[in-house]
């Protein structure tokens, strides 16, 4: 029932974007016009997403799914004295983004499908003809939303760590100083897990746009998140490292990597660069079958 | 409604069996008619073939050496490994103090002590492998030593053995693969124990004894075809030292370092022809253990150092080589699960979407019914399509792979049963997305709940994030579990190794784990019909 009422909010919303926005192609091609567009396209989608209670629903869990699996994975790990621990703490408590990043690709999924499944894509390309605006802003939309969402679930995770690991063995006399953000590659950590849960949003975002059907765009945006991590290992030494400086969930999670840099496929930033390839094609072959395509 | 009158064809039975059957019938043409799930099937099947076989010509036993042991002998590519009676590869290295036994006899002996040394517990493992490091008192877990008889000192060659062991008791052990235990408790100069190894035809016995004068009969072991005369005496082994790897999961290996064992023997007594009346001491295979080894002996007094290990080959571990298992070969059921997953969850939420289910429900009141014909319906499909896959993928793989690598050998009840068990695997798969597709009635939703519940466990273990503990009960209850199925190589408890997913390992057994799988299926289908009978649709 909210979400119908949701619904019509975002319709009546859109009438009047699209009116303006006729004033406004009226009033002259100025560069104010298209600036002016791009910003009625943002207010119009963020009201889409902020009406109906999916999506909040589904930043919530990337929150709690987040933070509950870096815990469960910090909790898990315990480094008896006697023993050397080869464990990036950083990484070890950041383990909970491999599951947050596959209700990351649902939320990002479902804010383009579900528009295809209930025809309102129609009335959405109708109200605003300039159909690479519109996924723009839903991008721009999407990537706010998830860099708020990554943010808090990446300080909880790292705060959990934090008070979690130095009881169970990881001691700075041990040589894991307590984590800590003002620790360089501690920060590139986390701060990098953030960005990698947004550019995993874009590209699931860019291939449910190419795709429309949301179950064959979710097991598409899975097969490229799981299916890596899973054959390189079993892959002869040579392809294995092509696999993951290629993969984009092996590439882009370098980035949490704090120690052992130099057995890495690819360094940590270039490793979130080609993801950032990955989402920019996704996102750019959205943009050409939206165009080209009809709704 | 007397549509009778109006309509030519017999009326469509619409009870018993008959009823269901045509269920099922529409089912399946609605199945069928839509191109994009045939070729969706058809794909799924091809990428779940062609990764098999990317493995097995990429696959990390391929020519390339991955920097481990050299291989010890025979072919020119892949590791070429000690191969025992019962055609699996085995290690096969210890100290043997030997003299030849021709007939039937026996051979008594009482062990006073067992001790051994191990390398240091922290501190990295030395960057010079060839540089021994400094090494501390200690055994490991199956530093064992005792009586053996052996068809021959050739490495692989047939033997039973009787022995004590440093935290396993008496053990009985015969031709690599099997372990029967006698007395518990270690061994000790204020507990001593006895053995007794007696041979009778094909047919050799082992005793322990914790007086020397009452026996037990720990068990037997039958060597077919063993040669008139056998070589028999002491032994011992020591398997190498794991220090991290038991406690972190997967990748990284921990140091593995050889250690060494020292037993005491006395009160040796022999019955039968043993011609050559002296002892001689031999290492067998030197190159599996750390090639410390020898024997003292003074009076009726043996001491016997030795090192390496008498045991089945576990795959996964470094034995001079990387070894294929078959279930490598599957790796490509993932690819191939996601694909099902996606067209089970649309079978059922395509008809919420274009309101054909209000079509269907109206048809087939029955609500429950519905569901099972299109469970059955995607379920025999799944099945079909996986067989097909997996029968390419494993055939078709290991002949690719033999001609470059060492196939890890199973029996041809075990690749009937990984084929099988991987089809049955992606059919109830599916039969669970189609149940949660029905309860959530959103595709999305549905394909990634089962994905990512089958598939992360199998991540996080593979990706050595997690200690081994903790991924074991992962793989119990999640339905990742069902992966069991595809476990080619079976797990000895008598060798200490890492049993872990990523060297195709799983905590259950084949079948428990494929049941865990059912049981969420099961558990997801009671609620989807539940809820499809109370709910509007």
């Amino acid at each position: 029932m909210s979400a119908l009422k949701g619904r019509g909010t975002g319709l009546t919303q859109e009438r009047g974007t699209s009116d303006e926005g006729r004033r406004c192609a009226e009033a002259g091609r100025g560069r104010w016009a298209g600036l002016r567009r791009g910003k009625e396209t943002l207010h119009a989608e963020w009201t889409k997403l902020r009406t109906v209670t999916g999506p909040a629903w589904l930043l919530i869990a990337t929150v709690a799914a987040t933070v509950a699996i870096s815990a469960a994975a910090s909790a898990a790990v315990r480094c008896p004295s006697g023993i050397a621990c080869p464990v990036d703490t950083a990484k070890l408590s950041l383990t909970g983004i491999q599951f947050g990043q596959a209700v990351v690709a649902i939320l990002a999924v479902l804010v383009i499908s579900g528009e295809y499944s209930t025809g309102m894509i129609r009335t959405t390309l109708t109200a605003m003809p300039h159909r690479v605006t519109v996924l723009g802003a839903k991008a721009a939309i999407l990537s706010g939303l998830v860099l708020a969402a990554g943010g808090l679930a990446v300080l909880g995770s790292v705060l959990t760590g934090r008070f979690i690991l130095p009881g169970h063995g990881f001691t700075a006399a041990r040589g894991f100083p307590p984590l800590s953000l003002a620790d360089g590659p501690v920060l590139r950590a986390a701060a990098g897990s953030v960005l990698y849960l947004a550019l995993i949003a874009l590209l699931s975002l860019g291939i449910a746009t190419a795709v429309r059907e949301p179950a064959v765009a979710i097991g598409i945006v899975l097969s490229l998140l799981y299916l890596a991590p899973i054959i390189a290992p079993l892959l002869n030494q040579h392809w294995e490292r092509h696999v993951e400086q290629i993969a984009p969930t092996t590439a882009g999670l370098t980035i949490q990597a704090t120690s052992g840099l130099r057995s890495l496929a690819i360094s940590p930033w270039g490793g979130l660069g080609v993801l950032a390839a990955w989402a920019a094609a996704a996102l750019l072959a959205g943009g050409l079958a939206l165009r080209l395509r009809d709704a | 409604m007397t549509t009778q009158a109006t309509m030519p064809h017999p009326p469509a039975p619409q009870s018993g069996r008959d009823g269901f059957a045509q269920l099922v019938r529409a089912e399946w043409t609605k199945l069928r008619t839509v191109r994009g799930w045939v070729i969706g099937l058809v794909v799924t099947a091809l990428v779940m073939a062609g990764l098999g076989l990317l493995t097995a010509v990429g696959g990390s036993s391929s020519c390339q050496s991955s920097g481990g042991g050299p291989a010890r002998s025979g072919r020119a590519c892949g590791p070429t490994l000690t191969v025992g009676p019962g055609g699996e590869p085995v290690t096969d290295s210890f100290y043997f103090v030997r003299q030849p036994l021709t007939g039937n006899g026996s051979l008594t002996v009482r062990v006073t002590s067992l001790t051994g040394r191990i390398p240091p517990a922290n501190g990295n493992p030395p960057l010079n492998p060839n540089v021994s490091p400094d090494t501390r008192p200690g055994l490991v877990s199956w530093a064992k030593s005792g009586l053996i008889l052996k068809e021959s000192t050739r490495p692989g060659s047939a033997y039973a053995a009787i022995m004590v062991t440093a935290d396993h008791g008496v053990r009985l052990q015969g031709n690599y693969t099997s372990d029967t235990a006698g007395q518990p408790g270690a061994v000790s100069a204020a507990s001593p124990r006895w053995l007794r190894l007696t041979r009778s035809g094909d047919m050799i016995t082992g005793y322990d004894s914790v007086d020397g004068t009452h026996w037990t009969q720990v068990g037997t072991v039958q060597l077919a075809g063993l040669s008139p005369t056998v070589q028999a005496g002491l032994f011992t082994a020591s398997p190498a030292y794991q220090s991290i790897s038991s406690n972190f999961g997967g990748g990284t290996s921990g140091s593995i370092l050889p250690s060494q064992a020292t037993a005491v023997f006395d009160h040796v007594s022999r019955s039968g022809r043993w011609p050559a009346r002296t002892w001689s001491g031999d290492y067998i295979d030197a190159a599996g253990g750390s090639g410390v080894g020898g024997y003292h002996q003074a009076g009726g007094r043996f001491s016997v150092t030795g090192s390496g290990d008498i045991a089945p080959v576990i795959a996964g571990s470094d034995a001079g080589g990387p070894i294929l298992t078959l279930s490598n070969l599957l790796v490509g059921t993932f690819a191939g699960l996601i694909g099902v997953l996606v067209i089970a969850a649309m079978f059922i939420t395509a008809e919420y979407r274009r309101g054909l289910i209000r079509t269907t429900l109206a048809a087939n009141p029955r609500r429950g019914r519905v569901l099972a014909a299109k469970a059955l319906v995607i379920g025999s499909v799944t099945f079909v399509v996986g067989l097909i896959a997996a029968t390419a993928a494993v055939t078709l793989g290991a002949q690719i792979a033999r001609h470059k690598a060492y196939v890890f050998p199973a029996t041809w009840t075990t690749e009937l049963r990984m084929v099988v068990g991987t089809a049955a695997l992606l059919a109830v798969a599916a039969v669970l997305a189609l149940a949660l597709g029905a309860v959530l009635r959103r595709s999305v939703a549905a394909v990634t709940i089962v994905v990512v519940a089958i598939v992360l466990p199998y991540i996080l273990s593979v990706a050595s994030v997690l200690p081994v503990g903790v991924l074991d009960w992962l793989l119990r209850i999640t339905p990742a579990a069902a992966f069991a199925i595809q476990q080619a190589a079976p797990q000895y408890p008598q060798v200490t190794a890492l049993y872990s997913p990523g060297t195709g390992y799983f905590p259950l057994a084949p079948w428990a784990g494929f049941a865990v799988l059912c049981a969420w299926a099961a558990l997801a289908s009671g609620l989807a019909v539940v809820l499809i009978r109370r709910r509007d649709a």
